[in-house]
């Protein structure tokens, strides 16, 4: 903040011209006063009050009363921090403010979805959503565990492809690249990945398996390979950032150790960021989890169970959730609400992914400690 | 529902288990799928169709009532779209059969007779009316008449309290509230009739033709049904088209033909394929109809029209026999009964069942 | 096969050759041609398809291929840029306060948050945007036509719904602040625990340690998270889908029913009723997506690359 380096300079005056003296508790200067600790509650409940107050006569409105508090106690806070502690931290102190509200406005629609899928998804969240399928279903009833089965055996498939290929080519790009023309080359075109549109990801995955195996073909592997194709960048981008933090001195110690440059890889580096990889991987997957347009256009749909990706048409849960609010039938509550809870399992599905990333990197992570 | 009663720990509890057997994927099989191998029929095929979303919520009762009587067999619908099932019947091989909002026209109609390898049959499966919803305070049962609903929806007509609402709703008191016009923002059949109906019966306002993607500018845009249903719910002053029996808590409109007004219901609209005339040229197994939309015999024009097309033979005899049996259970009475309670269409009449079934009969093997 | 491994620096110690080596090294380089080849049959596809919708003279588009994906490019890059410039801000502030000013405990529950929802599918967030967010935005959209009505941005008339492209802004916002948020998360706290710790040392206060010592280094972080969300937001399909109450206008009005589509939204809309020559238009338009991702990412690799040299930090 230019505003807050202004004043500061008398104080670094005093900074240095104190620095003769041996730097001990004592002899530091203090930062002029220092607000007491209440001093902030205090603003904060005065604020709330005060501008509650005011909007008690002119009409109240809780987002009014929210924001010209919030405002108000910054203002308050940052002018008697100013009087009483200085420029210097006063403007921190308006950070402090500045950040943390920021945080909160952010932090009401993030909570504002949670709320609203586990509230609107727990309708329908019970034994049968997860033990039936849409098979002979008119209207109420009915569950969703073939589209729960066919998001786990595609996503897993898509995983298998994409992995292994994501991995090895960040380990290419940090560990064997060089900088060469290759290297900068897949970075490039890896970020060009990054932002293929979700939906093209499914018309090439459809129009690959078109000319193989001919038109109209909706397997649970094309979309498998849609997802591949959505996954791989995101995979390479978070493990190329994790091989880069390991410290050199680690890949040096081994080669002198005698260690052949791929067991260094396999046994020292890639070990030492598991953690975060597997983090950077369950993103990934997380990330093509919830995609609908992909699948869409390449697994369709199904009533009932189909594990087999290789043969036919398979429900997912998004599909499932996206069909269930556009096409309902009459009355439309039953299938409303099938909705939301196919996205609740998917929300769970994902935290549940995130659980094992984090054991999986606590079990593989070095033990440092 | 008995489950939502559950004590929630007991109901966690299931849930845990049931989510450890959704999670070891080939673990567990569906409750409610039965082993039954097909011994109480000999219809044992696997079919899949695509087509018109229109379709979904009855082809889900359709299939199920089915399926239950034929627990060998398994039919799949995808609601990809008219176009989309079009396209993927025509393309062969993989979907037996297609759902489409609109008759198959000129190319089409000859790549479709080149898969089928000679006729096509056309069938209507699903007559589904569609009502102009709204949205205003106060006010109920409004009566429109075709110009004013094209005016209303082309933007001619600004408020609601205008001259032409008002001269349709004699007595009524209504508001100066803005009228906002909701229509599809994806391409629908829903869309088509409902244009083609403004074009016919109000052809001096309404001077676009019927097509599926809106044709005049303004309004605010919607997707799909339940969109249109969601965007005229959250106004005030708001109109939209969507099927009847998805209006959930709107107001449907009356249609004023002449000195009539007519509901939105499903009789009205049944009545209707008795007033048109099936179409020329597209061969005998093709029931096509061009609706007539300027019916004032109480019949109710605004009217879904969608078909099921499909084979006159299959090359293989499972699927020749399921399909045969599916789409006899489709346009039998029980199974138009069993659409009209899923989805509120309209169920075909008696005269037209007895014309279409002898055709479907017709289905067998064959090269 | 590239014989000239020599490192630009003398090595202190050289790893030891082996079989293992060449076939490790090789399959490392075999996945990143993989990669370049399913991009190029990507590309090709595209390509190949949207070739009947570029040659095809006007007779399924009369005025022209170029007029009908205009207004949608103008739709993605209007929705995108409200989405950057509102999500941007707010999650560097989010990263900020999970990084260096929340409690250890608490930054971990908040961090496993965004986690969590940088991964809610986009479905979701369409059915929240259009259930929740767009009826509450009704009031406030006249609010801001009543009293900023002079801008243009917010001339009206307003929409009764709330289905604008300024909710559609926030709903991508929304969606895409976990993914910048974590991405400068993880970029701050590795932030060299040295300079923090010199910096409070010297007399700093939290904000100048922030400011001399995190920023600086998380600086190309929040860059390429930010274009990751973009990314995002340009490529978004359902929730505009759902949301947006398009009808294909150019406007910079952004909160009445009539709105600009996007590329990805239109083609979810309009995709399930094509047959023929409206698929390859489709297409066509998706290949315009393509470009306009690719060129948002060569911006951002030239923008991360001139700041490198600057930063302070590293």
């Amino acid at each position: 903040m230019p505003t807050g380096t202004e004043p500061d300079k008398t104080e670094d005056q005093t900074v240095t011209g104190t620095l003769a003296r041996p730097v001990t508790a004592e002899t530091l200067p203090k930062v002029r006063g220092s607000l007491p600790r209440w001093a902030i509650g205090a603003f904060l409940v005065g604020s709330l009050v005060l501008v509650g107050a005011a909007l008690a006569v002119v009409g109240f409105s809780v987002g009014l009363w929210v924001v010209l508090s919030a405002i108000l106690f910054a203002v308050v806070t940052y002018a008697t921090s100013r009087v009483v502690e200085g420029g210097r931290k006063a403007t921190d102190r308006l950070v402090t403010v500045v950040v943390t509200g920021a945080f909160l406005l952010a932090m009401i629609p993030l909570i504002s979805v949670l709320f609203t899928v586990i509230s609107q998804g727990w309708a329908r969240f019970d034994l049968q959503f997860f033990n039936s399928s849409m098979r002979g279903v008119v209207g109420e009833g009915g569950g969703a565990l073939h589209a729960i089965q066919g998001t786990l055996i595609i996503t897993a498939l898509a995983a298998v492809m994409s992995i292994p290929v994501g991995v090895l080519t960040a380990v290419y790009l940090v560990e064997y690249g060089n900088n060469s023309r290759l290297a900068r080359a897949i970075t490039f075109f890896v970020d060009v990945m990054t932002g293929i549109p979700s939906i093209v990801a499914g018309l090439f995955a459809y129009a690959l398996f078109s000319l193989l195996l001919g038109p109209g073909v909706r397997l649970g592997v094309v979309g498998a390979v849609a997802l591949t194709v959505l996954m791989i960048p995101i995979v390479v981008r978070a493990t190329e950032e994790m091989l880069k933090i390991v410290p050199n001195e680690l890949r040096e110690a081994s080669y002198a150790l005698g260690v052949p440059k791929w067991r260094t890889i396999l046994k020292i580096v890639v070990p030492t960021t598991a953690g975060g990889i597997a983090t950077g991987i369950m993103l990934a997957i997380a990330r093509v989890i919830g995609e609908t347009a992909p699948l869409l256009v390449t697994v369709g749909t199904a009533l009932g169970v189909n594990l087999n990706p290789f043969d036919g048409r398979m429900a997912t849960l998004p599909v499932f959730a996206y069909y269930s609010y556009a096409v309902p039938g009459v009355p439309r509550e039953p299938f409303i609400d099938r909705a939301w809870s196919a996205a609740l399992v998917l929300m769970l599905i994902v935290m549940v992914l995130n659980i094992v990333a984090r054991l999986i990197s606590r079990v593989f992570a070095p033990k440092t400690r | 529902m008995k489950t939502k009663r559950r004590a929630p720990r007991a109901r966690l509890a299931a849930i845990g288990v049931a989510t450890s057997c959704a999670l070891f994927v080939a673990g567990c099989g569906a409750a409610n799928e039965g082993g039954g191998g097909g011994a109480d029929s000999g219809i044992s095929g696997t079919i899949s169709g695509a087509g018109a979303s229109s379709q979904q919520a009855a082809m889900q009762a359709w299939i199920a009532g089915f399926t239950g009587a034929n627990s060998g067999a398994t039919v799949n619908y995808d609601p990809v779209g008219s176009g989309g099932g079009r396209t993927q019947f025509i393309q062969g091989g993989q979907i037996a059969f297609a759902g489409s909002d609109a008759y198959l026209k000129d190319e089409q109609l000859a790549q479709a007779r080149q898969r089928c390898g000679g006729q096509v049959i056309e069938v209507p499966n699903y007559i589904s009316p569609i009502a102009a919803v709204y949205k205003l305070d106060g006010v109920q049962n409004l009566n429109l008449s075709p110009a004013t609903i094209a005016g209303l929806f082309k933007g001619d007509i600004k408020t609601w309290n205008d001259p032409k609402v008002a001269a349709d709703n004699p007595g009524v008191a209504l508001p100066a509230t803005t009228v906002t016009p909701v229509h599809r923002s994806d391409e629908s059949g829903t869309t088509e009739n409902f244009t083609d109906f403004m074009n016919k019966a109000a052809p001096s306002v309404w001077t676009a033709e019927g097509d599926g993607e809106w044709p005049v500018p303004g309004g605010e845009a919607a997707q799909g049904t339940s969109g249109v249903v969601g965007a005229v719910g959250q106004g005030n002053g708001t109109i939209g088209y969507a099927d009847a029996s998805q209006a959930g808590q709107l107001s449907k409109a009356n249609l004023k033909l002449g000195d009539q007004n007519v509901a939105p219901t499903a009789e009205a609209a049944a009545k209707i394929l008795e007033e048109s005339k099936r179409v020329e040229g597209q061969g005998p197994t093709s029931f096509a109809f061009d609706l007539n939309r300027t019916s004032t015999g109480g019949a109710y024009p605004i009217v879904l029209a969608s078909y099921l097309i499909a084979c006159p033979q299959y090359p293989d005899q499972a699927q020749a026999d399921t399909v045969k049996a599916f789409l006899s259970y489709v346009v039998s009475e029980q199974g138009q009964q069993a659409a009209a309670q899923a989805a509120g269409s309209a169920p075909l009449s008696a005269a037209l069942r007895g014309q279409i079934t002898p055709v479907i009969d017709q289905i067998k093997v064959g090269g | 096969m590239t014989t000239t491994e020599v490192k630009p620096e003398p090595k202190a110690a050289k790893p030891v050759e082996q079989l293992g080596d060449r076939i490790f090294a090789g399959s490392a380089k075999g996945a990143g041609i993989l990669i370049l080849v399913v991009l190029a049959g990507v590309a090709a596809f595209l390509l190949a398809e949207s070739l009947p919708a570029i040659t095809d003279s006007g007779s399924e588009l009369p005025e022209g291929l170029t007029a009908y994906i205009a207004p949608l490019v103008f739709g993605t890059v209007v929705s995108a840029v409200i989405a950057l410039v509102i999500a941007t801000p707010l999650a560097v502030a989010v990263a900020l306060f999970i990084s260096h000013y929340a409690p250890r405990r608490l930054a971990q529950t908040l961090s496993y948050i965004v986690d969590l929802l940088a991964a809610v599918p986009s479905i979701v967030y369409g059915l929240w945007g259009i259930g929740v967010l767009a009826p509450a935005t009704v009031g406030f959209l006249e609010w801001l036509n009543t009293y900023l009505g002079w801008i243009p941005l917010f001339a009206g008339p307003p929409s009764v719904t709330g289905r604008t492209m300024l909710v559609v802004g926030v709903v991508l916002a929304v969606m895409i602040m976990p993914i910048i948020t974590a991405v400068a998360r993880e970029v701050f706290l590795q932030a060299p625990k040295l300079h923090e710790e010199a910096a409070l040392a010297l007399g700093a206060t939290r904000w100048e340690m922030i400011r001399l010592a995190v920023l600086p280094f998380g600086r190309s972080g929040i860059i390429s998270g930010a274009m990751l969300g973009l990314g995002r937001a340009l490529g978004e399909t359902m929730a505009v889908a759902i949301v947006l109450s398009g009808t294909g206008v150019v406007t910079f009005n952004l909160i009445s029913s009539e709105n600009p589509l996007t590329i990805a939204g239109n083609i979810a809309l309009q995709f399930p009723e094509a047959s023929g020559l409206t698929v390859n238009i489709l297409i066509a338009s998706g290949l315009v997506l393509f470009v306009i991702t690719l060129l948002v990412n060569m911006l951002a690799r030239y923008i991360v690359e001139r700041r490198r040299d600057f930063s302070g930090a590293n």
